[in-house]
């Protein structure tokens, strides 16, 4: 293939791609209530392409056993067999039809991912927003106990801590939903900082309002936008390395389907020219930039950010 | 001047007060196992003698303290412990190996850096016109990527049949200078594309930051040409954050090498600790944890410490 069509086909994807963030943009809006299409019609092609892409995947993973043709695990022909009728992707290493495992892997990898994405903000917003409540020496702890956390680096610390306790899907969840946690808190803290210097937060206190009512309902409600923006991009983060860890052949184990470990088992058909084992990895990139271009329009509303 | 040095001074020694904690959390982190790690080695069969035994001849009879200032001051002295898998020193299992990663690391930067500062002037230069946006889409979607994505694509077009480049950078012997550029051409090139984008668009934020201020316009209304006014004016006030935005960068190249280095079977640092855990053989993961984290907290604090000096306003002082 030579540069120039390579290049063709790649303006081609961007032209469809927008279409179709355009049509869908347009059935969105006639279907939606006038509030949100009032929203919606904001959104630029790149946004409303992100948004059609992440409800794919939703689909995929909630219908996985309705759409693939084949089961997860089962061996249903040769070892890496040519794209045909029957197996419309081929298989893959062990004789497993890779368009039904990369279907499946939609619900494994994006579930996990989302999992520990939730994990991770749970615990780092609600120490995020105790410690700027609280302050004094629980915000000077939790504060101090977080830089040191985050002096070193993500990957290498997942790599330490999952050789203590052992590679397991539960024990990957864990350790990546702490590493992520202290920079979820690092915002929350940031957030609620500024909140809890208000007037209003000065008269809850005063009325005499539990800890618990000051954060759910006073400060969270006002923190809300930069959080729900920033789960975007953290679940992007934490997607990237549960499929980086995997492909390592620490995530995810077999036979569990997973881009991450797909990409590794049939990556020597890459040196033969055949593209299969590029569209587990595609798939994840597909989907972090999906979500990126959402995130980035709805930061842009919200900051009102012109440049 | 006394005023900046002091800042400096500072800076260093927060920075090894940073490594210490490191380290102590690195040894720590041991700390967290069920058993020990004499249960550890010897498996769930052993007898409690051999546990016994084992426990005095590693010292881990000894109270923590005594045992971490053991551990960092033969760390001090080179002398990492022995691998578990296969009771060889650590130092020698890393040794090789980080000069293998530094030069993958420096190779790559030796690209990107150039190539993405240059890259991020013209940006700013030819802001909002359409090779503007088409650098910022790129920047979105690069940093979208996971690094296994750009290497592989790389050995599709590069390395598959017309085989420019050998999609394995695994070498035995030493490699002539030559050779090891070409041997290891594609993982510095996936390495360039994963941080390129990014320095390229702090780059453009930092110069487009300084354009909207006064004496910027006033070398325009003086008739300078835009490139002049950009790199004589613009960019050595965007110095500071440049030059942050480049080691933080750098920083992520030390820890990228991972994945890419598997990807490309390089003998690096990266696959020796991926192999370690794996086997779970903790002195190596130790080791090579504490030298990527040491790498990331120095080059952190060089940029903290060289932004400080590149800026005029606390060099010259009032």
């Amino acid at each position: 293939m030579g540069f120039f069509t390579g290049l063709f086909w790649l303006a081609v994807a961007i032209i469809a791609a927008m279409a179709a963030g355009w049509v869908f943009r347009q059935a969105a809006i006639a279907v939606s209530p006038k509030g949100v299409a009032k929203e919606l019609r904001t959104a630029p092609l790149t946004a409303s392409f992100g948004m059609l892409m992440i409800i794919l995947y939703i689909l995929a993973a909630f219908f996985a056993p309705v759409i693939a043709p084949f089961s997860e695990t089962e061996i249903v022909g040769r070892e890496y067999q040519a794209w045909d009728n029957v197996h419309l992707l081929g298989t893959d290493n062990l004789g497993r039809d890779m368009m039904s495992r990369l279907i499946y892997a939609a619900r494994n990898t994006v579930g996990i991912a989302f999992i520990t994405t939730a994990l991770a903000f749970l615990l780092g917003s609600v120490l995020g927003l105790l410690a700027a409540v609280v302050g004094g020496w629980v915000d000077q702890l939790l504060s101090r106990a977080v830089d040191v956390l985050m002096a070193i680096p993500a990957l290498i610390f997942a790599l330490l801590l999952l050789t203590i306790i052992g590679t397991s899907v539960i024990n990957m969840i864990l350790v990546i939903a702490l590493i992520d946690s202290t920079r979820v808190f690092r915002l929350a803290r940031a957030v609620a900082m500024n909140i809890v210097v208000m007037d209003y937060v000065e008269a809850a206190r005063l009325r005499g309002e539990s800890l618990w009512r000051l954060i759910t309902r006073e400060i969270l409600p006002n923190a809300m936008a930069p959080l729900v923006a920033e789960f975007g991009l953290r679940f992007c983060f934490v997607f990237l390395t549960i499929s980086a860890l995997s492909f390592l052949g620490l995530g995810i184990q077999p036979p569990t389907a997973d881009w991450g470990s797909m990409v590794k088992d049939n990556a020597t058909l890459i040196s033969f020219g055949d593209i299969t084992p590029l569209l587990p990895a595609g798939a994840i990139a597909l989907l972090t930039v999906s979500v990126n271009f959402v995130v980035d329009w709805q930061l842009h509303r919200a900051s009102g950010l012109k440049e | 001047m006394s005023h900046i040095w002091s800042m400096v001074f500072q800076r260093l020694a927060l920075g090894f007060l940073t490594l210490f904690i490191v380290s102590l959390i690195i040894f720590g982190a041991t700390e967290l196992l069920p058993g020990d790690f004499a249960q550890e080695i010897l498996g769930q069969s052993a007898t409690p003698e051999t546990v016994a035994a084992l426990r005095e001849k590693l010292g881990l009879d000894q109270p923590m303290y005594i045992r971490y200032f053991g551990w960092l001051s033969d760390i001090l002295r080179g002398d990492f412990g022995e691998s578990l898998a296969n009771g060889q020193p650590v130092a020698d299992l890393i040794g090789r190996r980080l000069g293998n990663t530094l030069s993958l690391a420096l190779y790559a930067a030796a690209i990107a850096v150039p190539l993405s500062l240059g890259l991020g002037i013209l940006a700013a230069l030819f802001r909002n016109s359409f090779f503007d946006r088409f650098a910022n889409a790129s920047a979105l979607t690069s940093i979208s990527f996971p690094e296994f994505f750009v290497a592989y694509i790389l050995i599709f077009l590069l390395a598959g049949r017309e085989g420019l480049f050998p999609s394995i950078s695994s070498f035995r012997t030493d490699p002539s200078f030559t050779e090891y550029l070409h041997r290891a051409f594609l993982p510095a090139l996936t390495l360039t594309l994963v941080v390129t984008a990014h320095m390229m668009r702090m780059t453009r934020a930092a110069i487009i930051n300084l354009l909207a201020s006064p004496y910027i316009e006033m070398a325009r209304l003086k008739g300078m040409k835009p490139m002049r006014v950009i790199v004589k004016h613009a960019l050595p006030n965007a110095l500071a954050p440049i030059i942050n935005v480049v080691a933080l960068n750098l920083a992520y190249l030390i820890t990228g090498v991972v994945v890419v280095e598997v990807v490309f079977v390089y003998p690096g640092l990266g696959q020796l600790m991926v192999d370690s855990v794996a086997a779970r053989d903790m002195p190596v993961v130790q080791g090579v944890a504490l030298i990527f984290a040491a790498a990331y907290v120095l080059l952190n604090l060089t940029a903290d410490v060289l932004a400080t000096l590149s800026n005029p306003r606390l060099v010259h002082g009032r």
